[in-house]
């Protein structure tokens, strides 16, 4: 039997990683400057998928909800050797928190529909919450495997996953389809494969063409999208109207969790004690650690 | 809007022992209930839960919402998330709030989609307090304070049209105060019906094994950051811990360089300690660090760049690099006491 999966990725600012450049004069972060990434929790879910496809056969989708530059991403994923991309993109879905984003990408995984399996990231390194995958299963009524840590069988519709818990793990048996986050240990990404940059490094999404369009009289996008189509480098993008969603779920307005009060971290000083980095200076700190009752 | 006044800890259980941020959470809980001048409920879901139950009221709890059966004794997301999101949609609390552990993270957002209620993962500190958000006013809203954005920010969140605000808290984050007294609370039993839905995900092997490492319990921790540049660096930290008698501890990011396994990471995403001294090696001092050691008695901060952060926090800060501080840490506390 073979199955079909589709991957919930992410573009995502590279927290992990904050240079200086992207620092502004009062010591906090220039957010728009920083660099985005693939989410590594993601990628791992993708090569799960991967993998998953190469045991028992079947197809790869993958899907992600983002702005235009997102596309960049979706082209990295068949880099690896998914089989189709779809950008979700629409200014209505903007400023979503993980219930009005899981409702979107739950009603694009109906659109899509014919999967046995949705993996994802356990969570994505902007927000940390682990959120969106259980509730896009919720959503779609799906059972779900969090916490993946390797697919150890599959037989017919049900597969075996073993997946961390507290202090240990556990193998658990799911009758599919089902839903399955997946945490960093779980799979070592493959490179891009030289041949699928070749071929796809001109694939587009549907933004990108009209970018391309925009002030040249001579470019109409269904033109192009049909050359692009036919070539098979189209990456098909699905807007608020490609799919059957009440815009009062979507985006900001849809979000009940709202953001009250952002206070920049700003990097300041204090009153602590200085050592000196010398014998002298730690004889003298172990003293004060000894007068505190700490040592001693 | 909601009028009720009730606030929800949703007590988690690992083979029918209560986990600690169970009572951190009743803790909290009941503060917020006093400042909302409500009620602290909770719900509990296992098998031969009756003492549990009773362990509650130690906390304030003056109602248990108790589904005990034989089919709930391990935790299940089909099942319990089912009872949860019934119950909440039932009695509408005010405020649910859950323990930011695996369970907890499975469970909670699955109950927040269902019930669609805002859901605010790992808060660090939770208050209620009148709010005026786009002109409009509102009264006693829970305010849900983390740090975000890979430490650069700290966000309040508030959920002000939702009905029920949820939220999760890391372990150890919130104190746990028992009372002198137990307060005469009662147990609501909450029936349960097997569904055949409920075991679309059958546990069929489990391997627990108590955790070696009590960071929370270690009078002194001996941790080390992404600065301390490589796997072999890290070593020397154990070392010092060894010698001063310390568990070793580390960042984020230096769980996910591979220095140290992830059940030592303290932090906002990891464990918070309170230790007796807490020694910062090469660690800058991202706020999702601090939030989880910056309530240490003692910090020491060793740190080649004088301008990393953990200095805005340290007692004793050293500006040096810590493969040449730690080893004169160590000479000069073995010529000292011993």
């Amino acid at each position: 039997m073979s199955y079909h999966s589709i991957v919930m990725v992410k573009q995502v600012p590279d927290t992990a990683n904050i240079s200086g450049q992207v620092m502004k004069p009062d010591g906090t972060v220039n957010r728009s400057k920083l660099p985005t990434i693939f989410n590594p929790e993601d990628k791992v879910a993708l090569e799960l998928a991967l993998q998953f496809r190469d045991r028992f056969g079947g197809t790869v989708r993958v899907m992600t909800m983002g702005p235009l530059k997102a596309s960049d991403l979706l082209r990295e994923c068949l880099y690896m050797g998914a089989d189709e991309a779809f950008l979700i993109s629409d200014r209505k879905f903007a400023g979503a928190d993980t219930l009005a984003t899981s409702y979107v990408l739950a009603e694009a995984l109906r659109k899509l529909g014919n999967y046995d399996i949705i993996f994802a990231g356990r969570q994505a390194i902007d927000g940390d919450t682990a959120q969106v995958g259980p509730q896009t299963a919720e959503k779609l009524g799906l059972p779900q495997i969090t916490y993946a840590e390797a697919i150890l069988k599959a037989e017919g519709s049900t597969i075996t996953v073993k997946r961390k818990v507290d202090n240990g793990f556990e193998v658990l048996e799911g009758t599919l389809p089902l839903l399955i986050t997946v945490v960093k240990d779980a799979a070592t990404p493959r490179p891009f494969r030289a041949k699928r940059v070749m071929a796809y490094k001109n694939a587009h999404t549907l933004l990108e063409l009209e970018k391309m369009t925009e002030g040249n009289s001579l470019l109409y996008v269904d033109q192009l999208k049909e050359e692009y189509v036919s070539k098979g480098l189209f990456i098909p993008t699905l807007t608020a109207d490609d799919l059957d969603v009440d815009l009062n779920r979507c985006g900001l307005g849809g979000s009940p969790t709202k953001v009250h009060k952002i206070e920049s971290v700003v990097l300041g000083g204090s009153a602590h004690e200085t050592i000196p980095a010398t014998k002298d200076g730690m004889y003298a700190l172990i003293d004060k650690l000894m007068e505190d009752h700490i040592f001693g | 809007m909601n009028e009720n006044k009730l606030v929800w800890v949703f007590i988690e259980q690992r083979d029918g022992k209560p986990a600690d941020v169970s009572f951190e959470l009743l803790s909290k809980g009941r503060k917020l209930a006093e400042s909302l001048n409500g009620e602290l409920q909770a719900v509990l879901i296992g098998h031969n839960m009756q003492a549990v139950a009773e362990e509650t009221f130690h906390y304030g709890v003056t109602d248990v919402l108790l589904a005990d059966h034989p089919d709930l004794h391990h935790y299940n997301t089909l099942p319990y998330s089912r009872i949860m999101s019934e119950l909440v949609d039932r009695y509408q609390p005010r405020i649910v709030l859950f323990g930011g552990t695996f369970i907890g993270r499975d469970l909670a957002p699955r109950v927040a989609s269902h019930t669609r209620s805002g859901l605010t993962a790992d808060c660090t500190d939770l208050q209620i307090s009148d709010v005026t958000y786009l002109r409009k006013d509102y009264s006693q809203l829970l305010l849900q304070i983390r740090p975000a954005f890979g430490g650069n920010i700290i966000a309040t969140i508030i959920c002000p049209d939702s009905p029920v605000q949820m939220a999760t808290v890391r372990e150890g984050v919130m104190e746990k105060i028992p009372l002198a007294q137990p307060v005469a609370g009662r147990i609501t039993p909450i029936y349960y019906e097997p569904d055949a839905a409920d075991h679309l995900v059958r546990i069929i092997a489990r391997h627990h094994e108590e955790s070696k490492v009590n960071l929370k319990a270690a009078p002194i921790i001996v941790a080390g950051g992404y600065g301390m540049g490589n796997w072999q660096n890290f070593q020397i930290l154990h070392e010092l811990a060894r010698v001063i008698g310390g568990e070793v501890a580390g960042t984020r990011a230096a769980v996910d360089a591979g220095y140290i396994d992830h059940v030592r990471q303290v932090g906002q995403t990891g464990v918070t300690v309170r230790p007796k001294l807490y020694i910062a090696c090469g660690i800058s001092g991202a706020i999702q660090h601090r939030a989880g050691m910056s309530e240490s008695n003692k910090i020491i901060a060793i740190n080649a760049d004088p301008d990393a952060p953990i200095f805005g926090v340290c007692h004793y800060g050293i500006v040096g690099d810590v493969m040449e501080v730690i080893p004169k840490l160590i000479d000069a506390y073995k010529h000292k006491l011993k």
